[in-house]
């Protein structure tokens, strides 16, 4: 425009006023002109193969009429097949404990995850019925409104944080919404998250929920997970200013529900330093049961607690109740307490606080653990692992994997066949002939289509702390009797 | 009587009278109310002394006739606020951030210094955990009314309950215990039913389930945690709810979220209510499904959504859905509105999607025989294709169930997340679950069960009535035993709570996020177990603290019309 006009000054009102009065007349035709044909292009009905004639209500009735849906439950539904294992639980008689009581047989139980036999323990019981005989049996309310009850929820979290070292614990009601919950409440969209292929399905749904950015490595391969890293160390310097916002992490479990193996946490530890990711890991299994007070992976390693920026566990194992807690510094577990974030994730604000009466529950059970009694029985657990390693492993046809020190371990056949149903129901069949022998297994169940990591078919075994050697060697025996025949 | 509720559905809402100052008033499902309250059916007989005469129970009194007042079924309103209000709302959100970042500048040069806001790892180079905006927001404003939420209680959540005392030294970043105790009368808990007691054929029956079985499970379902006690639980809950089967689950939240991805996948549509529970859009999320959202409980957005999904199919294939799911909810726990059942499952017929019924809150506390919405509008369970519920509220216990067709549930009991890998219930949860469902079905051989029904009734109505009568913006439904009440501005959640604490009533007070920016609200729940008189007492102190924050911002009452 005219002479007035100084750039990188924002011209004052008076300014652009004497610029249009100093402009030759051509100019503003021209300017006119061009600005007419702004509009024209702005507001002109472009064609856009979109809003051609829109659909006359007769036309849309006629589709909806068109419209078939497809049934709720989908014609190729795992149900329509009657024997489905799920269609016909084993129905339990009797209190769960180191023997139940299925179809009138009592039987040496080797199927649930009550590692310590807590389940049993009277002081558990006492400690149950005590709450419930203050508080009732439901909380009738989230923790933040008024479900908080002071004397269990509130002193469990402090004495778990005690226990494993660390500023603050918080409490869920139930064991697979904890981790679940917990990843979508830091890692966003957009964020990464490195995992191990075979972490259990509770991970998985978190990890889903998070909508992060997900990163498998082959299980327990550390090469791999330095490679993922290294990649993404690349992908950082060509975008440092993305690198600078996106958050990552790593989680892994400290035993594996799915192989039974341990996580290498040294090298872990080591990664996540050296790529700063944070850690999570997942002690539902290795809580109660490694380390010679129980205290987890990172007893058993001797690391830190530290180490780790956020772990969680379940109370429904070793603790033998229900529910789940995450712990490390207040920092970060304080977040998970907050509406705020993650509104369409969290656990632990969206729901009932867990039943006094189960919290009470673990409460003692964590005194257990804690007492020399408890040290005990982990001791005792530890060596049923390594016997059992070796008793259980000798089946014709068959291998034990897992390590020897988890008291998780799968039996799964040395060569499988092509189909997976074949080696299942083989296995469905085992466990019904164990069960008529008096010892009770369970095949480790998934859901098919959608584990992503759906490990071989097998029997998890699970060894507790109230198994004496006679009573590991007659499941070894059992388990050589009722295993299918070679060529099943 | 169908026809009867169609009609007044669709009527328009003439009736405008009240609308003084130029802004309207949101009616939901278009019903319009002409502030009389009307009842239908016939008198109903006196059950104790503690109903008054001016305010029967809105209950029918005999199960075979269940839908007497259908046709009033939607005068739920949500009366907007005034402009100014709206205004100074925002100007304190303003006000708040200010001091927030004074308060974090402080902390930038360390004046002060909380465990909850240093990040030993952040200066290690790691990339901040929590985005700026979400941490400050709970840094600086959640923090100061951080002694509202969480208050440690020790006593059973009844109809009053004992809150431990604690104080803050350090502005509510951490408490400590005093010793000390205060007894209130508890409108915060979802006890609708009275059903949290220490006392009782409950407690005696939990009690002995725990000798008898234990706590722990240690397995799942589908491995080898299903006891007797399960398979009873399930049975009975179907018959309760009126399916043919039911499986159940250790957590509510839990039981949405894990079984959605069981019923739809991609390629499928989940058309989701605005207000919808947390755990229904996680569900919706973990599913792969499709998700449109429709205006909450508006009849008419819905079928908009509805008739574009079907017509447009999938966004850019265009190919057909494969199956739409409406997801709703009975009672929404903050609006306090009461989904308008007989509408959608209209709009299910005509449209061929199916239904999935959330009554979390509104199972054992709606309809004349505690059967949840179905029952209050006097439909079929048959038509809703999947019934979901917990048993948190009006149980007094824990966990969910979903019931629905054999073939359904079957199912589910292959496919659910939570059937294969969650543990199974606790034996005394469940216990807990039996014993009360009997009662209010009636099969220990007493009238308890209606009796609390009855009562729960008379108390929503009494109280929203009066709460109305106060000048107060309630929300929600007349009948629904969830009562919220308008503060708007966040300053004033903390505010009553602490008042009414002190005047010895427990409340539960919501804001943002929770709720939309500028709607905080205090919320009341109803239950049985409260008496009238313990009503009048909430309602005389609320009166107090109505004038002390002027929460009269009702222009539907006289008080407030010139
Ligand atoms: C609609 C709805 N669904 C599900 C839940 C979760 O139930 P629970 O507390 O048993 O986990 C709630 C509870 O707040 C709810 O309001």
């Amino acid at each position: 425009m005219g002479g007035h006009w100084v750039p990188n000054e924002s011209p004052s009102i008076v300014q652009l006023f004497h610029a249009i009065i100093d402009a030759p007349l051509y100019h503003l035709v021209v300017e006119g002109l061009l600005l007419i044909w702004v509009f024209w292009l702005i507001f002109r009905k472009s064609y856009n193969p979109k809003d051609k004639a829109p659909l006359t209500e007769k036309e849309e009735d006629d589709l909806i009429e068109e419209w078939q849906p497809e049934p709720l439950v989908p014609r190729n539904s795992p149900s329509f097949d009657p024997d489905h294992p799920a269609l016909n639980p084993r129905i339990i008689q009797s209190k769960i404990g180191k023997y139940m009581v299925v179809k009138g047989r009592k039987c040496l139980n080797v199927s649930t995850h009550d590692y310590l036999c807590l389940n049993e323990e009277p002081s558990v019981e006492d400690a149950s019925v005590k709450s419930l005989e203050q508080f009732g049996v439901g909380s009738c309310g989230p923790r933040a409104f008024y479900g908080t009850a002071g004397h269990v929820h509130v002193f469990f979290e402090e004495r778990l944080a005690k226990f494993l070292s660390c500023q603050e614990a918080c409490l869920y009601s139930y064991g697979f919404s904890t981790i679940a919950s917990a990843i979508p409440s830091y890692s966003k969209r957009d964020d990464v998250i490195f995992a191990d292929a075979g972490v259990n399905f509770a991970i998985q749904k978190g990890l889903v929920a998070s909508r992060s950015e997900i990163r498998y490595f082959r299980h327990n391969d550390m090469d791999h997970l330095l490679e993922l890293l290294l990649e993404q160390q690349r992908l950082d310097e060509k975008n440092p200013k993305e690198a600078k916002v996106t958050r990552r992490f790593l989680v892994v479990e400290g035993i594996y529900m799915n192989t039974g193996d341990l996580c290498r946490l040294p090298r872990i530890v080591e990664l996540r330093r050296q790529f700063k990711v944070r850690l999570l890991v997942d002690e539902s299994i290795s809580f109660g049961t490694l380390g010679k007070t129980g205290r987890g992976i990172f007893e058993h390693y001797g690391i830190p607690n530290s180490e780790a920026d956020l772990i969680t566990g379940t109370l429904e194992y070793a603790l033998s109740s229900v529910g789940g807690f995450c712990v490390g510094t207040s920092f970060i577990v304080d977040n998970q307490r907050i509406s705020g974030h993650g509104k369409s994730s969290s656990g632990y604000c969206f729901s009932a606080a867990l039943p006094p009466l189960l919290a009470a529950g673990a409460l003692a059970a964590l005194e257990y653990i804690e007492s020399s009694r408890g040290i005990a029985a982990i001791e005792r657990l530890r060596r049923n692992c390594l016997l059992a390693q070796v008793e259980w492993g000798d089946v014709p046809g068959m291998e034990l994997v897992g390590d020897a020190v988890s008291p998780v371990k799968h039996l799964q056949f040395k060569d499988r066949s092509e189909n997976l149903k074949d080696d299942s129901r083989a296995l469905q069949k085992m466990v019904e002939r164990a069960e008529e022998m008096g010892v009770a297994l369970t095949s480790a169940c998934y859901v098919e289509d959608e584990d992503v990591c759906m490990p071989p078919p097998s029997i998890r075994l699970v060894v507790s702390s109230a198994l004496d050697d006679g009573d590991i060697r007659r499941v070894a025996d059992v388990l050589r009797r009722s295993a299918p025949r070679p060529g099943r | 009587m169908k026809e009867d509720a169609m009609m007044h559905i669709s009527m328009e809402p003439s009736d405008l009278k009240h609308m003084k100052n130029g802004l309207p008033l949101t009616m939901n499902g278009v019903a319009a109310t002409n502030g009389e309250v009307k009842y239908r059916g016939h008198e109903q007989p006196v059950l104790n002394d503690s109903v008054h005469p001016a305010f029967p129970p809105p209950v029918s009194s005999s199960a075979a006739q269940p839908s007497s007042h259908l046709c009033e079924s939607h005068d739920e309103m949500f009366e907007e606020p005034p402009l100014l209000i709206a205004f100074f709302t925002y100007v304190g959100y303003a006000i708040l951030v200010i001091f927030g970042y004074i308060k974090d500048f402080y902390r930038k040069i360390g004046l002060v210094n909380h465990l909850q806001t240093t990040d030993p790892r952040e200066k290690e180079g790691y990339v901040p955990l929590y985005s700026s905006f979400e941490s400050f927001y709970t840094r600086n404003l959640y923090r100061v009314i951080r002694d509202c939420f969480n208050r440690p209680i020790c006593s059973v959540p009844g109809a009053e309950i004992t809150l431990k005392d604690r104080v803050s030294h350090d502005y509510g970043w951490t408490f400590q215990f005093t010793g000390t105790t205060t007894r209130c009368i508890n409108m915060a808990s979802y006890n609708y039913l009275g059903f949290a007691q220490n006392s009782g054929p409950c407690f005696e029956e939990a009690r002995k389930s725990i000798h008898q079985w234990g706590i722990g499970m240690a397995s799942s379902r589908n491995e080898s945690g299903t006891l007797e006690l399960h398979v009873e639980l399930e049975k009975q809950v179907a018959q309760f709810v009126g399916k043919e089967d039911a499986i159940t689950f250790g957590m509510g939240f839990a039981t949405n979220a894990l079984n959605m991805p069981g019923l739809v996948s991609k390629g499928c549509l989940i058309i989701s209510d605005q207000c919808n529970h947390a755990s229904l859009i996680l569900g919706a999320r973990l599913s792969g499904a499709a998700i449109q959202v429709f205006k909450h409980n508006d009849m008419v957005s819905l079928e908009e959504v509805l008739r574009n999904a079907i017509v447009q199919g999938q966004p850019r294939t265009h190919r057909p859905w494969k199956k739409i799911l409406i997801v709703v909810e009975g009672i929404y726990s903050m609006e306090g509105s009461i989904v308008n059942l007989p509408r959608i499952l209209e709009l299910k017929k005509k449209y061929k999607t199916y239904v999935y019924l959330d009554e979390a809150h509104s199972i054992g506390a709606m309809g004349p025989r505690g059967r949840g919405v179905v029952d209050h509008f006097g439909l079929d369970p048959k038509d809703v294709d999947v019934m979901m519920g917990t048993f948190t509220k009006s149980f007094g216990s824990s966990g969910g169930y979903i019931a629905g067709s054999k073939e359904l549930i079957d199912h589910l009991r292959t496919v659910s997340h939570a059937a294969m890998y969650a543990t199974s219930m606790s034996p005394p949860v469940i216990q807990q679950i039996i014993t009360s469902m009997k009662i209010i079905m009636g099969e220990d051989g007493t009238l308890e069960g209606q009796k609390r029904i009855r009562q729960l009734a008379f108390n929503a109505r009494y109280f929203r009535e009066k709460l109305k009568a106060m000048g107060l913006i309630v929300y929600g439904h007349k009948e629904s035993p969830v009562v919220p009440v308008l503060l708007y501005m966040p300053g004033k959640i903390a505010c009553i709570i602490r008042e009414m604490t002190k005047e010895g009533v427990a409340v539960v007070g919501v804001g943002f996020p929770a709720t939309p920016l500028i709607e905080s609200r205090v919320r009341f729940c109803l239950s049985a177990s409260h008496s009238k008189e313990m009503l009048d007492k909430v309602l005389e102190k609320i009166d107090v603290a109505a004038d002390l924050l002027s929460m009269r911002y009702s222009r539907l009452h006289p008080y407030n019309k010139h």
